[in-house]
């Protein structure tokens, strides 16, 4: 990138200054190789976890075979553990988190970039950043002592009211719990919403003056400046933003295990009945596992490392080819 | 529709035709900005409830029993009334600390590494891209992993937490650090480059101290954020109700670790004191969020 400047690559300037001068030598080498280890700790730490994470899990792996992914029945006194019902409670809570931090961090990025002035943008920016600060204990505590307690009369309303839809039906069934996938799913959309605004920010901003120029002086309104220019442009990013938004809420432990209301074997599409997800059941099950059991955590945080991390290459992937394909237009 | 606006050219009589024509077009935009500040409210209503409920039930603990609830130990009895999260606020101080003091230089060499030595190189995107997948490990994994390689041999302690803390600091501070290493103009290393300087010295004495408002803002987030962390601190710190200064050794304690046991206990007291140990925590990263904001700040002013 520097190869485009008109005057010399600083770096060949650093090398030249190398080789004319005798003394310090050592020192800019073993400061060199620091900034390499450095560089290289990522790596280790990254391999570290993938080994010990495989290592310790093949015990609970080799006990239940494929059933350990396919089997809803977890049982700890029967030595079987199958976390097909914790994978759904993953997913599924982070997937209703999604529908409901999407639209909601889309607008407020698109306002924040394209919309608001100067000041405004500040001090919006500035509450969302605030947000992102509330550890997420905070928001489990606040979700099982207030939130969920306020809940009883809503649920039981959307569950009477929606009984026999063809879809929302299904959604929001019959029995409703106050600690259910929805409101971790609730709980989960506020916590990611700060991120997802700030990755979506960072890409409309890639947008070209130019492109949003041309639009509005072809007599586009705001709106139309908004879906004709800026939303094509960073779509692909968009993209990326919002599946790594998907990885940080599968993620996430305390929120959810304090929300979720810690049911077994719970696969449906009932939002409004208790399940539980892999991080809540390893923190809350860990404490008086034996060796197996152990095992079988670990292999489930095994689980849960693949899936966020295929999520995450694939939307850095994403994300990086539409910033540099933008970076190429403009 | 536009089209047969841009196809009549003519002159002064149309344009009031004009206005009465673009009017659904205008009002749709108009619709379009406040469905997209309403999404702004939205968010600010919990907010506004979380913040209230840790504001209102929190500080009246805190301030109930006011120097008390700093100094006094945690009590054993869940059901015995009154204050104590001395143990845990400095246990999340030592603790963050301690992972502060591990990740941020660690993580700052990585950005040099990848910004003044790799560029583009292979190696270097490799570590870009992994850095950033990074980010996404949930804590608890990390938490898991720190488990089986320190704490199944060194037993619980503070450091335990903080490694695991730091292995989630590590990737947020080097890609921090790059992004403001990146914003250093090429200029001033040619300038020390021209003055015979080493690369090594040019970096430590003229690209860092350049960067370094935006980094150090940079690493009070992420600092921020740890602090807040349970999840890691489950497996790897145990759960003191005394004081422990010393990070190296023997169990301790941590203020969002206090909040989540504290949350799912029956007691009131013990609940009271989870809302206690909240406020104390919100109030420690916000008062890091804003130094970080200050900083931040005057960078933008001395550069502006």
């Amino acid at each position: 990138m520097t190869a485009t400047m008109p005057h010399s690559d600083p770096d060949a300037l650093g090398d030249l200054a190398h080789d004319l001068e005798g003394s310090g030598g050592n020192a800019d080498r073993s400061f060199k190789g620091l900034a390499y280890a450095a560089g290289g700790a990522v790596l280790v730490v990254l391999g570290l976890v993938a080994y010990t994470m495989i290592s310790r899990s093949t015990d609970a792996l080799q006990h239940m075979g494929l059933d350990f992914f396919t089997s809803k029945r977890w049982s700890p006194p029967d030595q079987i553990y199958g976390i097909l019902s914790y994978i759904w409670g993953t997913v599924f809570t982070a997937v209703i988190a999604l529908s409901l931090a999407v639209p909601i961090s889309l607008g407020i990025a698109l306002f924040v970039t394209q919309v608001a002035p100067q000041w405004l943008k500040r001090t919006m920016i500035y509450v969302i950043d605030l947000l992102a600060v509330v550890p997420s204990v905070v928001f489990g505590l606040w979700g099982f002592l207030v939130f969920s307690r306020h809940l009883d009369g809503f649920y039981g309303w959307l569950s009477d009211t929606f009984d026999g839809w063809p879809v929302l039906g299904t959604l929001f069934g019959a029995n409703p719990q106050t600690r259910s996938f929805m409101t971790a799913g609730i709980i989960l959309a506020i916590m990611i919403t700060p991120i997802v605004v700030s990755l979506s920010r960072e890409v409309i901003e890639t947008t070209p003056q130019h492109e949003k120029e041309a639009a509005l002086a072809l007599g586009a309104t705001k709106w139309e400046m908004i879906r004709g220019s800026v939303i094509p442009h960073s779509k692909g990013g968009l993209v990326g933003a919002v599946m790594l938004g998907l990885g940080r809420a599968m993620g996430e432990t305390i929120a959810v295990a304090l929300t979720i209301g810690s049911a077994t074997g719970q696969i449906t599409l009932n939002a409004l009945s208790s399940g539980n997800s892999m991080p809540a059941v390893i923190t809350a099950e860990w404490g008086e596992a034996d060796a197996l059991k152990k095992s079988a955590l670990i292999a489930m945080a095994m689980t849960l490392f693949v899936m966020t991390i295929v999520f995450n290459m694939a939307a850095t992937t994403v994300v990086n080819r539409s910033m540099r394909r933008s970076r190429g237009a403009a | 529709m536009s089209i047969s606006t841009l196809e009549s050219p003519t002159a002064a009589p149309d344009l009031p035709d004009l206005r009465t024509r673009r009017s659904w077009r205008s009002t749709k935009s108009h619709i379009m900005v406040v469905l997209m500040f309403l999404a702004f409210l939205v968010i600010l209503v919990p907010l506004m409830f979380v913040m209230g409920s840790v504001i209102t039930r929190g500080a009246a603990i805190v301030f109930r029993d006011f120097p008390a609830w700093f100094t006094s130990t945690i009590p054993v009895r869940e059901r015995a009334e009154g204050p104590g999260m001395g143990p845990a606020i400095v246990g999340t101080i030592l603790i963050t600390a301690t992972a502060a003091a591990i990740a941020i230089p660690l993580g700052v060499l990585g950005a040099v590494y990848l910004h003044e030595y790799g560029k583009q190189s292979k190696p270097a995107r490799t570590i870009r891209f992994l850095s950033t997948v990074m980010t996404g490990v949930p804590s608890i994994v990390m938490g898991l992993f720190v488990y089986v390689v320190f704490t199944l041999r060194f037993g619980l302690s503070g450091l335990g937490g903080s490694l695991a803390l730091s292995c989630l600091m590590l990737p947020v501070v080097i890609r921090t650090s790059e992004e403001m290493l990146r914003l250093v103009p090429d200029h001033l290393r040619e300038a020390s480059y021209a003055l015979g300087t080493r690369k090594a010295r040019t970096i430590t004495s003229v690209v860092l101290p350049s960067a370094a408002p935006g980094v150090v803002s940079g690493c009070l987030l992420a600092v921020a954020r740890a602090a807040g962390e349970t999840a890691p601190l489950l497996f790897t710190i145990g759960a003191a109700k005394k004081f422990n200064w010393n990070v190296f050794s023997g169990p301790n304690s941590a203020l969002s670790y206090q909040i989540f046991q504290n949350a799912f206990s029956s007691k009131l007291p013990a609940q009271e004191r989870g809302w206690g140990a909240a406020f104390t925590l919100v109030a420690i990263a916000f008062l890091f969020t804003i130094v970080a904001r200050i900083v931040t700040g005057r960078y933008q002013k001395r550069r502006g």
